[in-house]
């Protein structure tokens, strides 16, 4: 097992070292900086901080005014609050007029777990991928979070991230894994039977259950979309061309997320073989530990395993 | 000029045969005295970043901002009658990204003064002079957005932002006070820090003069309530929600133009007059 670095810190601390060399990086949360981590970044550059209250719609539109004058601003509270509550303030003052808006949303997903339906975040990708500008990346693992920061901080565009509440394993060898392309999904491992394509939380699962597979005989390529937006056709069409079973995995609804992203495509392509999306099925979910959550819910290696089994 | 511009309005309305005539008209003068009278702003460098801001949040009235843009040379007046037609780039409701002077899209009420915050904050950051304006309609208030805005500018306490209220006292539905009341409209801001400042919306002299009392401001953000007619200019449209969001008939159109013809001929015999 990986070591386990919370994503959130990996975050806060990005922010900082982005702070120090880019005078025009500058934070705004609405009262749950603590939460996020942004309070890091407040303490470093306390001039370029801004604590907007509990007010997000606010926060958003200030952002983009921030922006219009050359500030990079990075936008953080809950997921369900940023897209959740401000969908019209993106779409009008962020991805409409073009805004240099860096959101970075945390507490994704069911990982609030205990909080409840309130505080999960499961129909974010499917609201910000809907959006004409918007770019899309997901954080697999600690080492990808911190190169997503980077990435928005260094690329001019309105921009949506996501991370969940809980730690996460390191997956990657940051010298090993180099620099990330916008619009290339990451191709983990190749194999020709069974493609199983996962972003955030659920790469890790995707990895396990590879593994799983593997023992079991069946050769298993993994892809990690760190980047949903621009969407990689070109890898999707690879492996359409070659595996015959193709499973997506998400922590978000199986509407509009990654799973409707491959689909699309593939149906599109005339895809001929077999395909399932993992995700929560068009249902809220509720109160419990994130463990039992996915559990419930059906989002383990496990249940990716016997889905994968039902299909070859 | 504002009478000029408010010959553009009704030209550009008719020929789009759709847009808000009644909402633009109110706001004219006070857009008018912003772009020919106070603001510090280049139309041959329309992104400079020391210029003075103008945000249009109530952007149902772009029209009267259209015009004053292409007065003061953004582009051509010529453009002015491509309003809402298809390859424009006067969108119905106004793009920064298609139009040269316009600082953000709006048209989706309660947005506008929170952007200007941002502007605002981001002018105390870099050190500049350069001082905010945004023109919110009295309908758009009713949006909890602009409360969350009103609470955030005086926190930051924001005196190079000023906001307009164009308080023409009607939105679609009807009266304010009929559809969500809103008086004591002046308290309620008062209430939340600003400094407030109430005049006559149509009388250029008072415009100017609570303009420069709201840059000299320090320490709040300063609210100029505009006390507005709605249609105002032409008397048959004044006062009437009918004229909210709907362009002049040929024969409405023929009727205005002459009142304002009118109008413009005894401002220039005045004018004249004054000068023997």
């Amino acid at each position: 097992m990986g070591k386990l670095i919370n994503p959130r810190d990996v975050y806060g601390d990005t922010l900082i070292e982005l702070g120090e060399s880019n005078p025009n990086i500058v934070a705004l949360d609405a009262d749950l900086s603590k939460s996020t981590k942004t309070y890091k970044f407040c303490y470093r550059f306390p001039n370029r901080f801004f604590n907007m209250g509990i007010a997000e719609a606010n926060m958003i539109s200030v952002a983009a005014g921030l922006a219009s004058c050359g500030k990079i601003p990075f936008v953080s509270t809950f997921a369900v609050f940023v897209p959740g509550r401000t969908y019209d303030q993106i779409r009008m003052s962020v991805a409409y007029s073009d805004m240099n808006v860096k959101l970075f949303s945390t507490h994704a997903g069911v990982s609030v777990g205990k909080d409840g339906v309130s505080h999960q975040m499961l129909e974010d990708l499917a609201l910000m991928r809907v959006l004409p500008n918007m770019k899309i990346f997901i954080p697999s693992d600690p080492v990808i979070t911190k190169k997503i920061v980077y990435i928005m901080a260094e690329n001019r565009g309105p921009m949506y991230s996501r991370v969940g509440r809980e730690p996460m394993e390191v997956i990657y060898d940051e010298k090993e894994l180099g620099d990330l392309k916008i619009g290339k999904m990451l191709d983990i491992k190749d194999g020709d039977d069974i493609a199983i394509i996962a972003c955030g939380t659920m790469v890790k699962n995707a990895i396990e259950a590879g593994r799983e597979l593997e023992k079991k005989g069946f050769s298993t390529n993994i892809v990690d979309v760190w980047n949903l937006k621009p969407f990689d056709n070109n890898m999707v069409d690879k492996i359409a061309r070659k595996v015959n079973v193709i499973i997506t995995v998400e922590e978000h609804s199986i509407i509009g997320g990654l799973g409707s992203a491959v689909a699309e495509r593939l149906s599109e392509k005339g895809y001929k073989g077999k395909f399932r999306r993992i995700g929560i099925k068009d249902t809220f979910c509720e109160s419990g530990d994130p463990k039992d959550l996915l559990e419930k819910y059906e989002l383990t290696a496990k249940h990716i395993v016997s889905q994968a089994e039902e299909m070859v | 000029m504002a009478v000029k511009v408010r010959k553009h309005i009704l030209t550009m309305l008719h020929e789009a045969r759709s847009g808000h005539t009644g909402g633009s008209l109110s706001a004219v003068d006070a857009i008018v005295a912003l772009y020919f009278h106070h603001m510090r702003h280049n139309p041959s460098n329309p992104r400079d970043p020391n210029r003075d801001r103008f945000i249009l949040s109530k952007g149902h009235a772009v029209p009267a901002l259209y015009a004053a843009l292409a007065e003061c040379g953004y582009f051509d007046i010529k453009e002015l009658l491509t309003l809402r037609k298809i390859n424009s780039r006067l969108q119905g409701h106004p793009a920064n990204t298609k139009t040269p002077g316009i600082e953000v899209s709006t048209g989706s009420l309660g947005q506008g003064l929170s952007f200007g915050i941002g502007v605002a904050l981001a002018g105390k950051l870099d050190r500049k002079d350069y001082n905010v304006y945004v023109m919110v309609g009295d309908g758009e208030t009713d949006e909890g957005q602009i409360w969350e805005a009103a609470a955030a500018a005086s926190h930051y306490k924001l005196d190079n932002l000023t906001a307009l209220l164009d308080r023409n006292r009607l939105q679609i539905d009807g009266f304010t006070e009929d559809v969500m009341s809103l008086e004591v409209v002046s308290e309620r801001w008062r209430a939340f820090g600003w400094n407030v400042i109430e005049i006559d919306g149509h009388n250029m002299r008072e415009i100017l003069d609570a303009l420069h009392k709201a840059d000299a401001h320090k320490k709040q953000p300063t609210m100029i309530i505009l006390h507005t007619v709605k249609g105002k200019g032409v008397s048959f449209m004044e006062n009437k929600a009918e004229y909210h969001g709907v362009a002049p008939t040929d024969e409405e159109y023929e009727k205005a133009m002459k009142e304002l013809n009118d109008l413009e001929k005894k401002i220039h015999e005045k004018y004249e007059k004054r000068k023997e």
